[in-house]
């Protein structure tokens, strides 16, 4: 059985825009897989696939080996956890409450338990409450869990909204640009984190990663793919795509001169 | 600040800050709940003991409102749905406790337990009515779904003129209600056995309301207002979400409803038009929208603002045509002024003024360990 997140040959059409074509990818556990392109390469329309905001019009996905019909709601009971570009945090909810909002499947109190305030809607409460605090202490900012969002940096917002998608416990996390708005030191911690996540003790999760950010890319992903125009045109590793003509020619090709430069 | 909290290890970080305003105490929370509601009881006991009997009859009015306001107050406030139609819901409730009332009476059912059933069978047809209601809401946004709940609380009031030989038209029907229980003795105030029998229903609702605000379903319900999208994500089903708010929702209205009614021993459809549920909507809004405690302010600026221009009016020197008809918008305008204001100046409504006060005052107390 193939284990992981699999999607084979999706295709997507706007009425007369092709966004998808012929693309298929695999994230086996374990692994960071990059997606990147240049705008409008269909990265994003990869990703609300995945999430099953957009159903595919040709093609199918797997989740280790079983068919894979995704709903948004239900991604998180499959294992699977999606931050959004920005950060997509709730602004009127304190940053602990943003993060036991992420365990919400996890949640076993019905509705009469917290309509009658049942000791067992409190246990649940407390669960997910010291849940969503190791969530934030593993990423250093639980001495924020009190705060409103909007009174928060950007780069610790994005790891408030990251820390949202790890409390649902994923095997497989989806980042969409999480690099987005980070400066320089920001995005270096950000790639050790991204780093780690596969590797760490508790709840290890492959990563699916769309990004911008070419050194961030490079830098932690086992596997990249490169879209254009909806069509895979690359894809290996990290070297094998900067070294691939074609990358070079569609995307890479000015970095790679400024790089030598 | 954050500098300083980050320094210190997160473990006890955690135990000194606590864990956010709401929730982070540990006892259960339907014993907090049950017992602030008893203090409340008590409270309103002896308060029933020394007003007159008119001041009763508005406290127990404030405590009819509240229901609703409380119930709009968490679908507009903590949920993001806009509903113009709630005093349509309040009319469902009401007419349903009337028609109960009705049907033991002809029956000559006699009991104490007979006006509890009524008032479950009025929460049960708001509940009913809202969720026909809600499952259309949860597919409309903004404009669109104002426009609906518009149209629900012009067209109730209609049908009660249309099948007027259920609902007895623009008359209405009388609601039959039993005087206090004997063993109270003879001469006990009709006005307090009304207070009592609707503060025991509003202060159970709140209970209810209150714990639900505080589970996760509160915490549900602000996540799908503030972003769906990212609701969704988090494993949020967001129409069924905005539904089960609709529905607690109406069945806050419902009972307001049906409480008004029995205060008032009849129903017409004029009591619920389209301007109670504009008033009951500016209420929540003035008193804190997304706050019980708001909720309840906004009850009692529903009752005091008729009182209040009533008593203006009364100064004025006018003929009597002319009083009548100031005196019939003048609440409104009044509100309407309110409102604008209260926009402006304090957002958050009376209680967030309050709660800002409230902090402003612990700030200056030292010894407090959070800046």
């Amino acid at each position: 059985m193939e284990q992981g997140l699999a999607l084979h040959h999706i295709g997507v059409r706007f009425g007369g825009l092709t966004a998808l074509d012929d693309v298929s990818l695999r994230v086996p556990p374990g692994r960071v897989v990059g997606v990147i392109g240049p705008n409008g390469a269909g990265k994003t329309t990869l990703f609300n696939v995945v999430c099953g905001f957009v159903p595919p019009d040709e093609g199918s996905l797997t989740l280790d080996g079983r068919p894979l019909r995704p709903r948004p709601h239900r991604l998180t009971r499959l294992g699977v956890a999606r931050t959004l570009q920005g950060t997509g945090l709730f602004a009127g909810l304190t940053v602990l409450e943003n993060v036991m909002t992420g365990a919400t499947h996890t949640a076993r109190a019905g509705f009469l338990a917290a309509l009658l305030g049942l000791p067992r809607s409190d246990r649940d409460e407390r669960r997910l409450r010291r849940h969503a605090l190791d969530v934030l202490d593993s990423l250093g900012i639980a001495g924020h869990a009190d705060a409103a969002p909007g009174t928060l940096p950007f780069a610790v917002r994005q790891r408030v909204a990251l820390a949202r998608a790890l409390a649902a416990r994923p095997r497989l996390l989806l980042l969409d640009e999480p690099a987005g708005g980070l400066g320089g030191d920001d995005i270096a911690e950000l790639a050790e984190l991204i780093r780690g996540l596969p590797r760490r003790d508790t709840d290890p999760c492959a990563v699916l990663l769309v990004e911008h950010h070419m050194d961030l890319v490079m830098s932690v992903c086992d596997e990249i793919v490169v879209l254009d125009f909806g069509r895979v045109i690359a894809a290996g590793t990290p070297d094998e795509v900067r070294d691939d003509p074609a990358v070079a020619d569609a995307y890479l090709g000015a970095a790679v001169d400024e790089a030598a430069a | 600040m954050s500098a300083t909290r980050a320094a210190t290890p997160p473990h006890t970080s955690r135990r000194a800050d606590g864990a956010g305003p709401d929730g982070a105490r540990r006892g259960s929370t339907l014993r907090r709940h049950a017992g602030l509601a008893v203090i409340a009881a008590l409270l309103l006991v002896a308060a029933s003991y020394n007003l007159e009997p008119f001041r009763n009859f508005q406290l127990a009015t404030v405590a009819a409102y509240l229901c609703a306001t409380a119930g709009l107050t968490i679908l507009t406030g903590l949920n993001g749905q806009l509903s113009l139609g709630h005093g349509a819901l309040m009319a469902t409730g009401a007419y349903t406790v009337a028609l109960c009332q009705n049907a033991f009476a002809d029956a000559g059912m006699t009991g104490g337990w007979l006006l509890p059933v009524s008032l479950g069978a009025a929460v049960v047809a708001a509940l009913a009515v809202g969720a026909v209601v809600g499952v259309a809401a949860a597919r409309l946004r903004g404009p669109y779904l104002a426009g609906v709940t518009l149209a629900v609380a012009v067209v109730v009031p209609a049908l009660a003129v249309t099948f007027d030989g259920v609902f007895n038209g623009e008359q209405g029907l009388a609601v039959p209600v039993e005087p206090p229980p004997a063993f109270l003795g003879v001469y006990f105030p009709y006005e307090r056995w009304q207070l009592w029998v609707t503060a025991a229903a509003t202060l159970l609702a709140l209970v209810l309301l209150a714990n639900l605000v505080r589970s996760r379903y509160g915490r549900t319900f602000r996540a799908v207002r503030d972003d769906e999208v990212a609701a969704r994500l988090a494993g949020i089903h967001v129409a069924r979400t905005q539904v089960i708010a609709f529905v607690v929702s109406a069945a806050g209205a419902g009972l307001g409803g049906a409480l008004l009614a029995v205060l008032a021993q009849s129903v017409s459809p004029g009591a619920f038009s389209l301007t109670l549920s504009l008033f009951l909507l500016m209420a929540v809004v003035v008193g804190g929208l997304g706050s019980l405690t708001g909720a309840a302010w906004g009850a009692v600026l529903l009752v005091a603002l008729p009182d209040l221009t009533h008593a203006v009016t009364e100064q004025l020197t006018l003929s009597p045509a002319v009083a009548q008809r100031v005196e019939g918008n003048l609440p409104l305008a009044i509100f309407g002024i309110t409102l604008v204001v209260v926009m402006i100046a304090a957002p958050g409504g009376v209680q967030g003024l309050l709660s800002r006060l409230a902090r402003a005052v612990s700030a200056r107390r030292p010894g407090r360990r959070r800046p």
